[in-house]
């Protein structure tokens, strides 16, 4: 069984039409990235998976359970969590206060001290900075709390929307290993990304989206390959 | 920190501060009742000053550490200030009023809380603006409904109410709901509250279950609206639909804002500034009500977060939750991370200003 299987899902937004019938799988222990152009569905999809959109269609299963039906909360009390685009950090709140909301669904806080350490030892940085209210951190730090915060929700699966937007290269390049390590812990992760090349080098596998349909999909190597992908997402 | 701080970080760190601190405030209220030692006058107005710290803390619940945006707080207190009024005079014999009051206000506050759900559930799917113009409705229809109500004396108001709210029951009830939205706000609810504020949908995607965390914090804060509402109806003994209109949720909001949203300590100086200060205004006549409206205006532009801001005094933060802060302090590289140790304890869940 698959970690992560979406058969046929179709989003609506009103009368306009977002996802037309997607399917992937990721299973245990991947990084899989699912990259393409603006609009393509990307953000929907991962949406839609952790039931921020409701799914006019299709299935969602992780672990064997159905999510179309669960509320969001939930979802996360399952294990799959959602580094949103944009971050959607706490500013008002201090790093430790954002890392600590995370484990609002959990019932073993004996091990909060633990998960803390680990983020911690992931990003010195918000060590360092763990009093600091959120919104006064730069970009890459907001990202770094972002993905930390997701961390502190112990979940299997993690989605990432864009965790390179608005950052710069020697930036990405740092988050980027840094979620290799987190893989490399034990995170299966979907990563959406328009940094085709960066997600691509990470990725075991990957999908390309268009207009709301999986155009192609294959192991990351080959997909970089790929005369088309290069074509319209690695520039040549 | 000044010396005088660092006394008040140590006082209160001790267990066995706050329940003498309490028992003393009681007993000096019951004191200045039972023997007068302030004229009765001066007395409502510190009944007056308690009511609206239950009025602004609870509105501060909402709009201020949930980030929403209610403007009809009277409609509650109406609700409440009715509801213990009908109670008192018509189901209580006349001798045993003053002893079963309590319960009368609780009632009150309960019918109040079952009113709040109304708000509650558009609150799910709507936000600002929109909840605003919910809760303004609300305020409009429950005004409306009583001037439409004969047998609760509809436009021309009820009374008939002994004068069952002192000096000492009110310092009760401020302090028991005081009590209750700091443990509110400290509890895993209350975080909820926080992530609501700063951005629903990552508070979902964190596990927050924003409806339950919603549905809470709308009955908590209408139930204390209309205890207010029950001890007010007993004080000035005489209610009319117009004691509840916008005006009056008007004068809350300008209270939560003076004081500071997000913090407890404002509700309290800001509802006690703003009392106090109409008091000593009354020379001006019909003038001083035009001063509400300025001080918004002023406070909107000089001091958006208000008196408080955002912060807390370390008294109103409960001693399980400094004492965890402290231990987490220490987690990670930085030790000599911000703040510095000292100030840890005077940042609240919401951080300085």
């Amino acid at each position: 069984m698959s970690l992560l299987e979406v058969r046929g899902l179709r989003v609506h937004y009103g009368p306009i039409q977002a996802l037309h019938g997607i399917d992937l799988v990721v299973e245990e222990g991947e990084i899989v990235t699912l990259i393409g152009a603006n609009g393509a569905g990307k953000t929907t999809t991962l949406r839609a998976i952790s039931r921020l959109v409701p799914p006019s269609g299709g299935t969602i299963r992780f672990a064997g359970v159905d999510l179309t039906q669960l509320p969001p909360h939930q979802v996360v009390a399952l294990g799959v969590s959602h580094v949103p685009e944009g971050r959607g950090i706490f500013a008002n709140l201090t790093v430790l206060e954002n890392l600590l909301l995370a484990t609002y669904g959990r019932r073993d806080r004996a091990r909060v001290h633990q998960d803390l350490e680990r983020v911690f030892a992931l990003f010195p940085r918000l060590g360092e900075r763990k009093g600091q209210l959120a919104g006064t951190l730069s970009g890459g730090e907001q990202q770094m709390l972002a993905v930390g915060r997701a961390l502190m929700t112990r979940s299997r699966l993690m989605l990432l929307d864009e965790p390179s937007m608005g950052l710069a290269p020697v930036l990405v390049e740092e988050i980027f290993a840094t979620l290799a390590a987190i893989n490399r812990e034990g995170t299966t992760l979907l990563l959406v990304e328009q940094n085709a090349h960066q997600a691509l080098k990470l990725a075991h596998r990957g999908y390309v989206l268009e207009t709301g349909r999986i155009q192609t999909a294959g192991p990351a190597a080959a997909l970089a390959q790929d005369p088309q992908v290069r074509q319209a997402y690695l520039g040549g | 920190m000044s010396r005088a701080a660092d006394l008040t970080t140590a006082f209160f760190a001790r267990p066995a501060s706050w329940p003498l601190v309490l028992t003393g405030l009681l007993l000096a209220a019951w004191l200045i009742h039972r023997y007068g030692w302030l004229n009765p006058y001066q007395q409502q107005i510190l009944m007056y000053v308690g009511i609206h710290i239950i009025l602004t803390a609870s509105l501060n619940l909402v709009n201020g550490y949930m980030g929403e945006f209610a403007v009809g707080h009277a409609a509650f207190m109406a609700v409440g200030a009715y509801v213990s009024s009908l109670i008192t005079v018509r189901l209580f014999p006349f001798q045993a009023a003053p002893l079963l009051f309590p319960l009368a206000l609780l009632v009150g506050s309960l019918a109040a809380g079952i009113v709040g759900l109304l708000v509650a559930f558009p609150s799910f799917r709507t936000r600002g603006d929109y909840l605003a113009i919910v809760t303004l409705a609300l305020n409009m229809i429950v005004k409306s409904a009583i001037e439409n109500l004969e047998v609760i004396g509809g436009p021309r108001g009820f009374l008939g109410m002994q004068r069952l709210t002192t000096l000492p029951w009110v310092v009760f009830w401020v302090i028991s709901s005081l009590w209750l939205l700091r443990n509110f706000i400290y509890a895993n609810l209350g975080r909820g509250v926080l992530a609501i504020r700063e951005d629903e949908v990552a508070a979902e995607l964190l596990g927050v279950d924003t409806r339950r965390v919603k549905l809470h914090a709308f009955i908590l804060s209408a139930s204390l609206a209309g205890l207010a509402g029950g001890l007010f109806a007993h004080v000035v003994q005489f209610i009319t639909p117009r004691s509840f209109d916008i005006v009056r949720s008007t004068e809350i909001l300008v209270m939560v804002y003076l004081g500071g949203i997000g913090s407890l300590a404002g509700s309290v100086i800001g509802a006690t500034v703003y009392t106090v200060a109409l008091e000593w205004l009354r020379f001006l006549g019909q003038w001083r009500m035009a001063i509400a409206p300025l001080l918004l205006v002023f406070l909107m532009i000089l001091r958006p977060t208000g008196i408080m801001g955002l912060r807390e005094f370390v008294a109103f933060i409960p001693r399980e939750e400094r004492n965890l802060r402290a231990r987490l302090e220490a987690l990670g590289r930085g030790r000599q991370g911000w703040p510095p140790a000292g100030e840890a304890g005077r940042v609240g869940p919401h951080g300085p200003a």
